[in-house]
């Protein structure tokens, strides 16, 4: 088990933060830069989705949709249809939440090459509240046939994730936080849709490993830090894709610690923890506990008082930790 | 559009005909399905498939076709007979209409038949997939395009948003070669559209949205093809033809039961009520080909 190349500064008070929102406008960009048949669309939401920084360079290959979230995923699908890659870009609330049908059967069902960033997902939206907290978008996407969900753990992975999705065929959620979080990878640092990495791997035999997606891994390796000054050996594994899922690491973990702990800003129905879960039950029978949204709405507030109120904060993580190390 | 001379019409009541006795008869093997869109616009898919498409069934990839979405995914029944008699696929095959592991799905799957330009079934879509196209086919060929993207819609599913956001979109990007044909039969699953949600004033809706609008009898080919000329020399903005229909067409012992026009002046409220009930056993009986098949609403 090795870590792969980090940012040096990780455990820096003044790791260097930036949205992960940020990195799915960069990598947009880049795409276009390198392939003519990418084009974006968005609903009224090109900055803060970043889809401007394409918008006002390749003008010519931009759709504004207006608030219209339905209509566009099926303009996409059409898009698609004649050879054009596109990006279509909202909160995730109303993409892939109000538009899901659409996703499904004109992208998904028609197997079309589309991409779908959903910008301000997870309880961290903050102030918004909960109409605008998409914590329920990974269970809608991972359920959909042909669909690939990553879930980016910052801004560095988020391009290469955006990057990695105009390459690959077929339709993919890419999905993003909005506010600033903590630059945990490096540009050398590798990503690979559906490779799933070590971001902490302690000094002893892990007696617990720790799989998180999006900023929250950033608290995972700080909950591992901690326990590991306790003497509790946590492993961090950053999942990066939800599906598909990769099971090789994810049981190769779960040999070597022989205890789960999932960790994501999403409703534990369905999320990626349900996906572990299921791969688990079904492979590796493994004690699993889950740190989530515990089924109910969110609500406005600071994003780190939010993080805390649900459960999801450090302290919650070593808890989990402690209690499955338990039961074992 | 070259004009249609009287032996063409000819040709194509003979094979409008030949789509009829397809549709009833897929239908009958089914042993469900919708019967009353399909026989109602069976004219007009045959005027598309045997006249107006730039099409080649025997390479239906051919990259500068016209493209036919069809938008309201159950009337597929004559969707499939007409692609069937331009040879798409042999006519034979249409009796597998709804089977295990028929290409011809209950609904249009592109998956299974890849001839087909999109997949439907859930309403509302087409129209943002051929905006879609046509946006696409802008980016590559400016107005140098020879293409049309003719999207097909029912009247019933106008009822969703969806339509009118793409109506707005190819409204503000001014896609002339978007045209969309709308099926004004009148009736939708639960009655007639005008008692479900009323669509009228329907071409004033779509004028105000930045289209040119065009309204015609949809069952004389002549004026279906007139106004498709008319829609292809616009240029300035997309064109949407309301043709008007008959559900249930060519089928005698429904045809022309149904009083499409609202009640006449002077009518009693019992009158009324014996009308809409005839109506809707009228319905009923087309809706079933007269008890022969499990109703679309069952």
């Amino acid at each position: 088990m090795e870590t792969i190349n980090l940012n040096p500064k990780l455990f820096d008070k003044d790791v260097e933060q930036l949205p992960i929102r940020k990195g799915y406008g960069d990598g947009l960009f880049e795409a276009g830069k390198l392939d003519p048949r990418v084009v974006a669309l968005c609903a009224d939401l090109t900055g803060s989705t970043m889809t401007s920084t394409f918008s006002k360079v390749f003008p010519e290959r931009f759709v504004q949709v207006g608030i219209g979230e339905q209509s566009m995923a099926s303009v996409a699908s059409g898009m698609a249809a004649m050879g054009k890659i596109p990006f279509l870009a909202s909160y995730a609330m109303f993409s892939p939440g109000r538009n899901w049908e659409q996703i499904r059967t004109t992208i998904c069902y028609n197997d079309r090459n589309v991409k779908i960033g959903g910008a301000h997902a997870g309880i961290s939206v903050g102030p918004d509240g909960g109409t605008h907290q998409a914590i329920e978008d990974i269970a809608i996407t991972r359920v959909i046939p042909r669909m690939t969900v990553i879930t980016p753990c910052d801004a560095i992975e988020a391009k290469k994730a955006t990057l990695a999705a105009a390459k690959m065929v077929g339709p993919v959620y890419i999905r993003l936080a909005r506010e600033k979080t903590p630059v945990m990878t490096t540009e050398e640092t590798p990503f690979e849709i559906g490779k799933a990495q070590y971001f902490f791997v302690p000094s002893g035999a892990p007696q617990v490993g720790i799989i998180a997606i999006g900023a929250l891994v950033y608290n995972a390796i700080m909950a591992a830090k901690e326990l590991e000054a306790e003497g509790i050996m946590a492993t961090v594994l950053n999942l990066g894709t939800v599906k598909p899922l990769d099971e090789e690491k994810v049981i190769e973990l779960v040999k070597a610690a022989g205890a789960i702990v999932t960790v994501e800003e999403h409703q534990i129905i369905g999320g990626m923890g349900s996906a572990v879960a299921q791969v688990l039950s079904e492979k590796q029978p493994t004690p699993i506990e889950f740190i989530g949204v515990r089924d109910v709405f969110g609500q406005s507030g600071e994003p780190n008082e939010l993080i805390e109120h649900y459960g999801m904060g450090i302290s919650h993580i070593k808890e989990a930790a402690k209690k499955v190390i338990a039961r074992k | 559009m070259p004009h249609l001379h009287d032996e063409k019409i000819k040709f194509l009541e003979g094979k409008a005909n030949d789509v009829r006795q397809s549709i009833i008869e897929m239908l009958l093997a089914a042993g469900s399905g919708h019967t009353a869109g399909p026989l109602g616009m069976a004219d007009i898919f045959t005027l598309f498939y045997f006249h107006i498409l730039k099409h080649d069934p025997k390479n239906p990839e051919w990259a500068e076709r016209d493209r036919l979405i069809l938008s309201n995914g159950h009337i597929c029944p004559v969707l499939y007979a007409a692609m069937a008699h331009a040879g798409y696929f042999p006519v034979e095959e249409l009796k597998t209409l709804r089977k295990f592991k028929s290409r011809l799905q209950g609904h249009p799957h592109r998956e299974w038949l890849p001839a087909l330009e999109t997949s439907s079934g859930p309403l509302g879509s087409g129209l943002s997939q051929g905006v879609g196209m046509a946006l696409a086919d802008r980016m590559d060929n400016g107005k140098a395009s020879s293409k049309f993207f003719y999207v097909f819609m029912g009247d019933g599913e106008l009822d969703c948003g969806q339509i009118w956001e793409a109506a707005m979109l190819a409204g503000k990007e001014k896609l002339h070669n978007i045209i969309g044909i709308i099926d004004r039969n009148n009736i939708q699953i639960d009655g007639f559209t005008e008692d479900i949600m009323p669509m009228e004033p329907l071409k004033d809706k779509w004028e105000s949205f930045g289209w040119h609008v065009l309204e015609i009898d949809g069952h004389n080919f002549e004026a279906i093809n007139d106004a498709v000329g008319q829609a292809q020399a616009v240029f300035e903005k997309p064109s949407v033809i309301i043709a008007h229909t008959i559900p249930g067409k060519g089928v005698d012992f429904t045809e022309r039961r149904f009083e499409w026009h609202g009640n006449p002046p002077g009518l009693g409220p019992e009158d009324v009520v014996k009308k809409a009930q005839q109506g809707a056993a009228a319905l009923e009986e087309l809706r079933t080909l007269g008890g022969r098949i499990k109703s679309e609403h069952e």
